[in-house]
C-alpha cells in the first residue's frame, strides 16, 4: 500500500517529465528529419565527394554511443566553442544529428526504390533536375519511407532516458530524484517503465493512423 | 605534437583497463542475448496459448522500457528483494534481458519465414517436433536472422557504455575519468569515439563475412 | 536556306557514344521534316534507345551534333530544360508518376515547367486526355490503369507540353497483345495529324502504314533507311530483307497493316 501511496504521490512529477521527454523527442525527430533528408538527397543525386561527406557522417554517427556523445558535445564540444548550450539543447542537438544518420539511410532505400524512371520521364517533361526531387521522387518517397521512418520514433524515446547523464530534467533523472528521496526504487521505476510503454503505444498508433491517411490507391504493389 | 604525446602516454593506458572492460560486457552478453532472444522466439511460434502469451508480454515490456530504466532496476530496485547484484553482474543481466527482446523479434520471422513445409516432412520421416525445430528450422532460421541480429549486436557493443551509470568503469567511465582528470574533454572523449567506432567498424565487418560464409547458394527470401 | 531546308525539324549528325568501351552508336545522321514518322527497327542492344535520349540529351552524346529548329541542342548555352519542352518522350514502361492520377500526371508539367495558372492547365490536361480517349480515367491511379491505358495517358501527358516532335521508346513492347492496338491507334492519330514523330519499335504493321521513312539499324549504324515499301521489296542488304521477314513472323503480317 505504501508503494502505491509513493507511486501516486509522485506522479504528477514523473509526468512533467514526460512532457521534457516528449520535446526532446519531436525536437530530435524534427531535426534528424530537416537533416537526414537533405544527406539522402545528396548521397543518392550528389557528386561522388558529396556522397563520401554523407558516407562519413553517417558512418560516425552510427557507431558512437550515444552516452559518448551526449559527453563529447557536452562537456568537449560546446564548452571549448564557447557555447553555452543548456543539457536539454545539448541532448536535442545529439539525439538530432545521431537520428539524421539513421533516418538518411531510410530516405535513402526508399529513393532508391522507386527506380530511375521516374527521373527520366520528369525530365523528359522538361524538368530540372531539382523539379523532379521536388514534384516527383520526394512526395513518393516520404510516403514510401513512413513505416520504417516510424522507427525512429521510439528508438529516440528510449534514447531520450540517456540524456539522464548530462542532468537533462526527463523522466529517469526525475525518478532517480524520487528514488533518493523516498527509498523506492522498484515501484518507482516501474511506474516510469510503464510511461515510456504508454508514451511507445500512443505515439505509434498516431503515426499508424498518419500512415493510413497518407496512402495512395494501389501504391506500392509492383512496377509501373 | 603535445596532444600526440599526451595521448599515447596518458589517455591510452588509462583507456586500456576500460576497453577491456567493456569486451567483458560484450563477450558475456552477446551469446547469452542470442540464447534468450531463441527461447522467447521458440516461445512465441511454438509454445502453447499460456506461454506464447507471456512471451509476448516479455517482448513489449522490455522493449518498450528504455535500457537504462532496467539497469537501473536490477541494480538498485532488487536489493529490496533481498538481490544484490554488482554493477558487472546487473549490466550484462541487463543487456542480456533487453538484448534477447530484440533478437526475439528477428528471430521469430525468421522462423516463420522458413516454409511450413519443412516441419511435416521433418515429422514425416520420423522426427519428434523439437529434433525437428532443432535441426531443421532453426538452422535456416538462424541464417535468415543474422542481418537483424547482427544489427541488434552492434547495438549492443554502444550500448555497453550503459554499464557506467552502474559504476561499472567500461571504456567510457574510463574516459570520463581521464578527461576530467585533465580537462582535455574534447580529445580524450574522440579518442574513445575513435575505439568504438573501430569496435563497431570491425564488428560489422566481421558479421558480413560470416553472412557471406554462410550463404547457401539459390537462397533467396522465400516465405 | 533553301525551300527544302526551311521544312526541317531535327538534324542529327555523327552521334558516337560508348558505354564502358563498347560503342554503340557509331556516328548516326540523319534529318526530319515536319510531320514525318520516322521508324526505327534493328535487333536488339544496337543503340536505338540511346538514340532516343541522346536528342533529347537525357544521354549526353559523346560526339556528334544535334539541331531543333535550326538550333544546336548538343552545345546549348540554353537551358537544356527548355528543348525538352519541345521534345515528348514516351517510355517503354511509360514511367508515370505513381502518386499522382492521371490528370495529375498529365497536368504537372504545365504547371510547373510551363508555369501556367490551375484553370489553363487543367483545361489543357483534360484535353489532352480526351485525345487519347482516356478522359474517363482522369482521376484514376497508375495503378488502378491497364498497361495500355497507362501508356496511353503518358502520352497525353507528353502531347500536353506541345512538342515540336515525339519520341517513342518501344511504347508497346512492354505491353499485353490486347493492349497493344489501342496505343498505337493514338499513334496512327497523331501522325494522321501532322505530328512529327520518330519512333522505336518492332511493330512492322504500324511501321509500314504510318512511317515515311524506316531506318534499320545494326550494330550502331544505320545500315539502310528508305520507305516502308523499298526496304521490303528492294532493300540494298540481304541483312535488311532477314530482319524484316523475322519481325514479320514474330510480330503479324503486313496485311494487317491496313486495319
Amino acid at each position: 500500500m505504501e508503494n502505491i501511496e509513493v507511486v501516486v504521490q509522485s506522479l504528477p512529477y514523473l509526468l512533467q517529465g514526460t512532457l521534457v521527454t516528449l520535446r526532446i523527442v519531436v525536437l530530435a525527430l524534427a531535426l534528424g528529419l530537416c537533416m537526414g533528408l537533405p544527406l539522402a538527397i545528396g548521397q543518392v543525386y550528389g557528386s561522388a565527394p558529396v556522397q563520401k561527406l554523407v558516407k562519413t557522417y553517417v558512418w560516425i554517427f552510427r557507431g558512437l554511443p550515444n552516452l559518448v556523445l551526449l559527453f563529447l558535445f557536452f562537456f568537449g564540444i560546446f564548452p571549448s566553442l564557447r557555447i553555452d548550450a543548456s543539457a536539454f539543447s545539448t541532448a536535442v542537438v545529439v539525439l538530432g544529428l545521431r537520428s539524421a544518420a539513421y533516418q538518411s539511410q531510410i530516405f535513402r532505400g526508399s529513393i532508391l526504390s522507386l527506380g530511375e524512371g521516374q527521373v527520366l520521364a520528369a525530365r523528359s517533361l522538361g524538368m530540372s533536375k531539382l523539379q523532379a526531387i521536388i514534384w516527383i521522387i520526394l512526395p513518393q518517397a516520404l510516403r514510401i519511407a513512413l513505416p520504417g521512418w516510424s522507427n525512429e520514433y521510439p528508438i529516440l524515446l528510449t534514447d531520450s532516458s540517456v540524456t539522464y547523464a548530462i542532468g537533462v530534467l526527463e523522466i529517469l533523472t526525475r525518478a532517480n530524484l524520487v528514488v533518493s528521496r523516498t527509498y523506492k526504487p522498484m515501484p518507482i521505476f516501474l511506474t516510469c517503465a510503464i510511461i515510456f510503454i504508454l508514451l511507445n503505444y500512443g505515439g505509434m498508433r498516431l503515426l499508424h493512423m498518419i500512415e493510413n491517411k497518407m496512402r495512395i490507391p494501389g501504391y506500392g504493389n509492383g512496377e509501373r | 605534437m603535445n596532444d600526440l604525446l599526451f595521448i599515447q602516454q596518458d589517455v591510452l593506458p588509462a583507456l586500456l583497463t576500460g576497453i577491456i572492460m567493456t569486451l567483458k560486457l560484450i563477450v558475456v552478453s552477446i551469446p547469452f542475448g542470442i540464447a534468450a532472444g531463441t527461447v522467447i522466439a521458440i516461445g512465441r511460434v511454438y509454445g502453447n496459448n499460456t506461454i506464447s502469451f507471456l512471451c509476448r508480454l516479455y517482448v513489449i515490456f522490455f522493449k518498450g522500457t528504455p535500457l537504462l530504466i532496467l539497469l537501473f532496476m536490477l541494480y538498485f530496485g532488487l536489493p529490496s528483494f533481498g538481490i544484490t547484484l554488482s554493477p558487472f553482474a546487473a549490466s550484462v543481466l541487463g543487456f542480456i534481458i533487453c538484448n534477447g527482446a530484440y533478437n526475439s523479434e528477428y528471430i521469430r520471422g525468421a522462423i516463420q519465414s522458413v516454409k511450413g513445409g519443412q516441419l511435416i516432412a521433418a515429422q514425416a520421416l520420423g522426427m519428434t517436433k523439437w529434433q525437428a525445430i532443432l535441426n531443421i528450422i532453426l538452422p535456416q532460421a538462424f541464417r535468415r536472422a543474422i542481418p537483424g541480429c547482427s544489427n541488434e549486436m552492434i547495438y549492443l557493443i554502444k550500448y555497453s557504455s550503459l554499464a557506467y551509470m552502474l559504476t561499472y568503469i567500461e571504456l567510457t567511465g574510463a574516459g570520463k575519468i581521464v578527461a576530467s582528470r585533465s580537462f582535455r574533454y574534447t580529445l580524450v572523449f574522440t579518442v574513445v569515439g575513435i575505439i568504438y567506432l573501430i569496435m563497431v567498424t570491425l564488428a560489422s565487418w566481421l558479421l558480413s563475412l560470416l553472412e557471406k560464409k554462410l550463404y547457401i547458394p539459390g537462397w533467396s527470401q522465400e516465405s | 536556306m533553301s525551300d527544302k531546308t526551311k521544312d526541317i525539324i531535327l538534324r542529327v549528325e555523327d552521334i558516337h557514344k560508348s558505354y564502358s568501351g563498347v560503342e554503340v552508336l557509331r556516328g548516326i545522321s540523319f534529318t526530319v521534316r515536319k510531320g514525318e514518322t520516322k521508324v526505327f527497327i534493328g535487333p536488339s542492344g544496337t543503340g536505338k534507345s540511346t538514340l532516343l535520349r541522346c536528342i533529347n540529351q537525357l544521354t549526353i552524346p559523346d560526339s556528334g551534333q544535334i539541331w531543333l529548329h535550326g538550333e544546336e541542342v548538343t552545345h546549348s548555352k540554353k537551358s537544356i530544360n527548355v528543348l525538352r519542352q519541345k521534345m515528348g518522350m514516351v517510355f517503354q514502361n511509360f514511367y508515370l508518376f505513381d502518386h499522382l492520377t492521371a490528370l495529375r500526371n498529365v497536368e504537372i508539367a504545365l504547371l510547373k515547367v510551363k508555369g501556367m495558372d490551375k484553370k489553363h492547365a487543367r483545361e489543357k490536361a483534360m484535353l489532352e486526355l480526351e485525345r487519347v480517349g482516356m478522359a474517363a480515367f482522369a482521376d484514376h491511379y497508375p495503378t488502378q490503369l491497364s498497361g495500355g491505358q497507362a501508356q496511353r495517358v503518358s502520352i497525353a501527358r507528353a502531347l500536353a507540353m506541345d512538342p515540336d516532335v515525339m519520341l517513342f521508346d518501344e511504347p508497346t513492347s512492354a505491353l499485353d497483345p490486347e493492349l497493344i492496338g489501342e496505343v498505337l491507334e493514338v499513334m496512327r492519330n497523331l501522325a494522321k495529324g501532322g505530328m512529327t514523330m520518330l519512333v522505336v519499335t518492332h511493330e512492322m504493321g504500324f511501321a509500314c502504314s504510318v512511317a515515311n521513312e524506316i531506318m534499320f539499324m545494326e550494330e550502331g549504324r544505320i545500315l539502310e533507311s528508305g520507305s516502308p515499301d523499298k526496304l521490303l521489296n528492294t532493300p540494298q542488304y540481304e541483312r535488311t530483307r532477314q530482319f524484316l521477314r523475322k519481325l514479320m513472323d514474330l510480330y503479324g503480317e503486313l496485311g494487317k497493316s491496313n486495319e
